[in-house]
Order: C-alpha cells, then structure tokens, then sequence
C-alpha cells in the first residue's frame, strides 16, 4: 500500500515458523508472507510481466483473425503458446492467480489498516513529547498567550487539538490514510465491477447492409458472446433499419483519401410497438437503448451482382459483402458462391474497385476509397463447391482447388455491364452498389460501477498523494520574572518526503501562535 | 462536420518554430552544462545547511554515506565561477525563450488544422517535451533544481529532433475517431503525466550513472527529491489519463477497456509507477531500488510511445509515422 511510514505491513522478511508450530502456525506464516509489502511488491512487478505476452502474441479476443494465421504459419508453436494460454493471456488461470493473490494480499493489508485508522480517528492527538528540540522542526519565542488561544489557533487551521495544563498537541492530515484507503478498496470494488459486467453482460457483432435491418436477438448476430449469466430472452428487444450510409473524404491535398466523418442513418424502434426515431451512428456517437450500446465499428462495399445460370435461370441476385484489403483505397475483394447454379455449380471471385483507374502496365486499381468510378474485375470458376462436404468455409473466400476456371481475364466490369461465361454456363451483371457497416452491440452492467470506483480511485490517489500527515506541539512556560510566556513549538510530519515543504508551513504555524516574525527566525534558528 | 481545411501559412509557421524551438533549447542545454560542468563538485552527503531541511527526505543511501565520509567541500554550498553562473541564468532566459517557442508552434498547429494539435504521434512528441520543460521551469521556480536544466534540455531536444527528423507528417484533419472532446481530456491529460515522467527519469538515469562520493552531477538526494515529486503528482494524472481513455474506448469501441497493446503498456507503466511508490516506503527498498523501478516504469512509458505506435499496432492506430 502507498506512502505513509507508518505502514503496517511488515518491512522485515518473513521467517518461516521453524519446526513443530503445526497447521496453524504454517497459515499464520503464509498469510504474513502473502500480505507482506515485498510480497505485494512481487506480485506487482509479476502483474505487469505477465501482460506482457498479451500485447506482443495476437489475442483471441482482440485479433481473432491474427490467431487463426498463426495457427495456419506455425502450427506446432501455435500449439504449444495455445496450451499455455498465450492466446488469452487475460483469461489465463496464471493471469488469475496473480491478480487474485495480489487481491487478496491487498485485503490482508486493508483490512488492519482501516482497523487501526479507525482507532486514530477517535484517538485524540499524542501527548506532548517531552523534548521539542529533537524534533525536525522547532521553534521558540516569548508571547503573552495561554494553551486556550493556541488551542483556537491550531483549530482554526482545522488541527484536531488534545491540551493540558501547560502543553497542545495538534494534528492533521488524517484525510491521507483515508484517501489511501479509499483508493485501495475502490481497486477492489473495480475488480467486482468487472467480473459483474462480463458475467451479465454481452456483445455481438453484425454486418449490415444498406437497405437492411437488425433486431436484437440472439439469432441475428454474426457473432454473440454472452456472459455465463445472460439468457437469451433478457436482450433488450429493440431494432432498427439502416436506411443509408456515408462516408466523408478528403478530396485533395496530401491527404486526399483520408477519412473524414462515417454516419449511418438509422430508424430505430426502441421496443416493440412503439414509435421509429431517426438516428445518426457515428464513430464516437452510439445508439443507446436502455442501457444497450451499439456501435458503429466499420464499413465496405458490397457490390450487387445478377448471376444466371446455363439453363438460363437467376441464380442468384444479391449484394456481396467484400472484405476491405487495402484501407487507403478501400480495394476489396469478395466472394460469391453460387451452389443453386444449374447444370454445374458456380463461383466467382470479384475484385472491387471504388476508384478505378488504369496502370502504365495494364492493370486497375483503385485511387480513392469513395465510390467514384466503382468497377469489378471478376474470375469465373465451375464445378463442385464443396458446400456439403461438411468443412467450414468462409464467406468471403473461394477454394478454387478442384473448380474449373472459366473465365480468367476481363476488362473490369461499370454498373450495368453483363458478361457471357464461355461454353454458355450463362451470364454474370453486375447491378450496382452498396455500402455495408459493421456494429457492435454491447451490454455492459458493471460500466457504470466500473467508472463509479474508479472516480473513487482517483480522488483517494490525490488525497493520498497529497495530503501531508504532520503534527504539532507547543509547550507554554512561564518566565522567569513573570513578564510573557516562552512558547516552545516542535513539528513532525509523518510523511516520506513530505519534510522540505512542511518546513514552511511550520513557520507559518509559529507566524500565527504570535511569534514577531522577524525575531522568530533568528531565536529558531539558534535552537536548532 | 468535420472540415479538411488547412492553413498552409500557419502550418509552415508552426514547422519553423519547431525548429526555433531546438535550437533555443539546444543553446540552453550548453549554457547549464556550462555551469554544471564548471561548478565545484559535491558529494553525496548533505551540507550541513542543507541537512536540517532533508533529514526526512533523503534515502538511506544519503545516511549512509553521510556516516562514512569527510570531506572538505561538503560543508560548504558549491562555489563556482561567475561565469559559470551566468552561464546559468543565460540558460533559464534562453530555456524560457524555447519553451515560449515550443508552446507558440502547438498552438498555431492547432490553429492551422482547428483542432486540438495532439492527433498524431508527431504533434504528440512536441507536445510532451513541451510537457517536460514547463515542469521542470515551473518546478524550478519553486524548488532548486537547476541542476536538472541540462538534462532536460538534452532530451527534450532528442525529443523534438526525433520528432521533426523521423516523425514528420503534414499538418491535416484527423480521422473520424479522433474527432471529439475526449482528445482533450484523455490525450492532454496523457502528455502531461508523460512530461513529468520524463522529469523524473531523468532524473532516475542521473541517479544510477551518479556514484557515491565527489562528483559534478547533482546529488543522488536532489536526484531523489525530484523524481518522487514530480511522480507525486504526474501519478494520479496518468490514472486519470487511463479511466478517461477508458471513457472514450466505452463511446467510440464499445468497451472500456479491452486489452488492446496500448492499454496492456498504459496499464504496465501504470503498475511500475505503482511498484516505485509502494517501494518509496518500504524499508531495503528506498534509493536505488525504488530508483530502478521507476526506471523500468518509463521505459514501459516510453515503449507504449515508440514501440507500441511503431511495431505493435493493435486499435490505437493514430500515430500516422510517415
């Protein structure tokens, strides 16, 4: 725990209990060591160590897709940093282990604390030291004044005061042992928080088309993570239609193609029967229904495509979402797979691009990710897909291995333009455009506590960080020959460092018990 | 609504002043190792002066060495030339002149695009030497550490040079993430804690290369004062800079906190800088342990900024390295 010198923890190194202290003497042990500040130091030093790997090896959480490429590069490493949890370092058991002992090396450490805090926050300040000069700080001056007004005087600079016949003792600073403690078990309420919202709460990802719409259950995400709480019927029944989508770019310039401003207009009904509101999605503007956030995460194209077959039928006749290869450009490639397609199967794999323009060499590319010139270069292929052959496949790519190339070079293709496959397996149109978005709805219970604890943290890390502990004495002695009295001051500030800056504030403190200031410094002086 | 305008003429301005910026910070950094360089040298224990005032504060270290040694300097406060000490205050003039530069080229970047001039990681690296030496010239108004001038200077200059040579971009609009208040409040609130970071690991690299004993370079007490102060304070910021990153990760990622690499390093410094404060007051720890847990801090600090931005990538992809 943080910075006061007084700190329960023990300093020394634990020794083990020697032979024969039995079960219980071994847990007393193990519980000191566990809440011993060189412990809490390790598993600290520990803590930061073991997330390291998460930032350097891909997470499953984080880049699913930089997971599976491992696998797919080196797959024998892939297994053994799988096995290790390398793959979800942050819901690894050692991950755990560390966090959970520190957690509890914190509680073995807050809970004598705030005992004994709460004991000094009734306790009156101590009596008074008997030699003064042996303190830090220390001052004397000859003032007619009596223990009541000092008494007054180091109140009114809010000191809790404790006097006797002849004698003040005064403290303050008690905030920073209680910001310190503030902080720490806030730390603690922000793990309950966590682990509350990922019990309770979900996430799911969609990909939705203009023209398009979602409701929120279970079935129509593309991807649903529930938390081990959640049950299907507790989504938030609410839905929305993305009537349009829009992306801003800079036109000219060093940066042209630079993104300016994504928005998604959406008419979203927030339950059942009730009223459509029209809502702008942006990147950091949310849709919130209740509680529920959903999010506007990314976009594409999706070009529609009229595909009939040899004999003559619309075998297909849909938008196909591409999946963006080049950012800068928003170059995508996409798949179609076309298993209704008579008498053979048919495939394609398309090319997008927003921007089309020709090469020196006699290639296309694309020059700006608006859809300005949006043309398609498409390769044809025939035969058994492989649909039914119970191996996953993804969306967006086509096994070519064992099809038959059909159609291998074409001029990329404007809206509009039909191609005729060769030895008559029919014909492909491509019809137009349209733009897709991703979202990601997101329900969350613990972020709200999660952010409550964490305003705590920080008010109690300033408190405790800032506040100085110190105390203040100050014996009254009668002179001599009954004219005034000589007032003795000592200082002590309890804090590490804190001894440079409390230094002024004593003289001010002696300023205000009556001392002339000039005189003071030079008798204060001489006594030190 | 977003604009792409630029103001070519402000934007060229602000380069030059960058550049102004080095040069008047390089002119400083020679003038207070001029006067370090050519000041008495001093030892590691305290003058008796001095002494009453650091009890308290100093590390064992200081104790220590105070028990073992004597020496004829320490008793009385460092004598140098008065030419060296000129040197000195020439420096605190023209390091002001710099920093008046520094804080003109971030304004009139921002003016240039209209938007808060910490986008990418160009404008972010200005913006923390610039962090780094309004804290040490605030700092120094209040407390003595002059000392410190030359090598704050020296990596606020590397700093800036690094920045203009490898990080140079364009001033331009920024990507629809990065278009809102939350830059404000997360990114300035980063930058500051960085600027005092840096502070304090200067000092922490000067403490270890600093032996016990007679040397020019300030003493590991200052050393140590330094660095715990201005970790006192840039502490709480950084936290702070953390749970408003989170704030902004829960409007624009739909999550508050995920484990994307910066957020994994952000939360690395965090618990270094965590470790050195506890260290601070655990006994066998002060000194030159605590020192080099801080140390460790600030490289985790500065790999979140390099390394992170440069080789990691992950979801905060803004630093825009051309």
């Amino acid at each position: 725990m943080a910075t006061t010198s007084s700190d329960v923890k023990l300093d020394v190194t634990p020794r083990g209990p020697g032979g024969g202290l039995g079960v219980a003497g071994w847990l007393r042990w193990g519980w000191r060591t566990l809440t011993s500040m060189r412990t809490a130091l390790v598993l600290l030093f520990l803590f930061a160590v073991a997330s390291i790997p998460g930032s350097l090896v891909p997470q499953r959480g984080v880049a699913p897709e930089k997971v599976a490429e491992h696998f797919k590069n080196t797959p024998e490493l892939a297994a053994w940093l799988d096995r290790l949890w390398f793959y979800d370092v942050f819901q690894s058991p050692w991950f755990a282990a560390i966090y959970l002992l520190l957690f509890l090396s914190l509680i073995g450490c807050v809970i004598p604390r705030t005992k004994v805090h709460l004991e000094e926050i009734r306790r009156k300040p101590p009596a008074i030291p008997r030699n003064l000069k042996r303190l830090p700080h220390h001052a004397s001056f000859t003032e007619e004044t009596t223990v009541d007004e000092v008494a007054a005087r180091l109140r009114k600079r809010r000191f809790r005061v404790e006097t006797g016949p002849d004698w003040v003792s005064a403290e303050k600073g008690y905030l920073r042992e209680t910001g310190n403690l503030f902080f720490h078990i806030s730390l603690l309420g922000l793990l309950v928080a966590v682990g509350f919202g990922s019990l309770y709460g979900y996430r799911g990802n969609v990909l939705l088309m203009e023209g398009s719409g979602f409701a929120n259950t279970v079935a129509a995400y593309d991807r649903y993570i529930p938390g081990t709480m959640v049950s299907a019927e507790s989504l938030t029944p609410f839905s929305f239609h993305l009537e349009d989508f829009n992306a801003t770019y800079v036109i000219e310039g060093e940066r042209r193609g630079q993104a300016l401003d994504f928005a998604a207009k959406l008419k979203v009904t927030d339950r059942p029967g009730s009223p459509e509101r029209d809502v702008t999605l942006k990147v950091n503007e949310p849709l919130d229904v209740d509680g529920t956030m959903t999010y506007l995460l990314g976009n594409g194209y999706a070009p529609t495509f009229k595909i009939t077959d040899g004999k003559g039928q619309v075998a297909f006749d849909a938008p196909v979402p591409c999946l963006v290869v080049d950012s800068a450009t928003f170059t995508s490639e996409c798949a179609i797979k076309v298993p209704d397609a008579a008498p053979t199967q048919l495939g394609f794999l398309t090319r997008f691009l927003p921007t089309s323009v020709k090469l020196h060499d006699g290639t296309y590319t694309s020059a700006f990710p608006g859809a300005v010139n949006p043309q398609v270069e498409v390769w044809a292929f025939s035969g058994d897909l492989g649909l039914d052959s119970g191996a996953p496949q993804s969306v967006y790519q086509l096994e070519t291995k064992g099809l038959k190339p059909l159609l291998m070079q074409s001029k990329p293709l404007n809206v509009g333009d039909t191609i005729e496959l060769p030895n008559g397996a029919g014909s492909i149109t491509y019809t137009g455009v349209k733009q897709w978005i991703t979202l990601q709805t997101t329900y969350d219970p613990g972020r709200v506590p999660a952010l409550i604890a964490s305003v705590i943290a920080v008010i109690g890390l300033i408190l405790s960080l800032g506040v100085r502990r110190r105390r203040v004495w100050v014996r009254l002695a009668e002179v001599k020959d009954g004219n005034g009295t000589v007032v003795e001051v000592g200082g002590l500030t309890r804090t590490e460092g804190g001894d440079a800056a409390f230094a002024g504030e004593f003289d001010d403190i002696v300023r205000a018990l009556g001392a002339r200031s000039a005189g003071t410094a030079g008798e204060k002086n001489a006594h030190q | 609504m977003p604009t792409s305008e630029v103001d070519a003429g402000l934007a060229t301005l602000s380069d030059q002043l960058v550049l102004v910026t080095v040069l008047l910070y390089v002119a400083a950094m020679i003038g207070y190792a001029l006067e370090l360089a050519f000041a008495a040298p001093r030892t590691n224990q305290v003058s008796g002066a001095r002494r009453k005032v650091l009890a308290g504060a100093g590390g064992p270290s200081a104790d220590e060495s105070a028990g073992s040694e004597v020496s004829a300097t320490s008793t009385k406060p460092p004598a140098s030339p008065g030419w060296a000490q000129r040197a000195g205050t020439v420096a605190l003039v023209v390091g002001w002149l710099g920093w008046a530069a520094n804080l003109a080229a971030v304004v009139i970047r921002g003016l240039a695009v209209e938007r808060w001039p910490w986008a990418n990681m160009y404008e972010f690296v200005v913006a923390i030497c610039f962090a780094a030496v309004t804290a040490f010239l605030f700092m120094q108004i209040r407390f003595p550490v002059r000392f410190l001038g030359a090598f704050v200077f020296v990596a606020s200059t590397i700093g800036l040079g690094f920045a203009v040579r490898y990080l140079h971009v364009q001033a331009g609009p920024v990507q629809p993430s990065l278009n809102t208040y939350w830059i404000a409040i997360h990114v300035s609130a980063a930058i500051l804690a960085s600027g005092l970071f840096m502070l304090a690991g200067v000092s922490g690299i000067l403490y270890l290369i600093r032996k016990d004993g007679l040397s020019r370079l300030p003493t590991r007490t200052d050393l140590e004062r330094v660095a715990h102060r201005a970790i006192l304070v840039a502490f709480p910021i950084w936290t702070f800079a953390i749970i408003a990153g989170a704030l902004w990760a829960d409007r624009a990622w739909g999550r508050y906190w995920g484990w994307d690499p910066k957020e994994v390093w952000s939360f690395i410094t965090w618990i270094g800088y965590a470790a050195y404060l506890h260290a601070c007051t655990t006994a066998g720890w002060k000194g030159k342990k605590a020192t080099i847990i801080q140390i460790i801090a600030f490289a985790a600090l500065l790999f979140n900024l390099v390394g992170v931005n440069i080789f990691v990538g992950g979801l905060h992809s803004y630093a825009d390295v051309p």
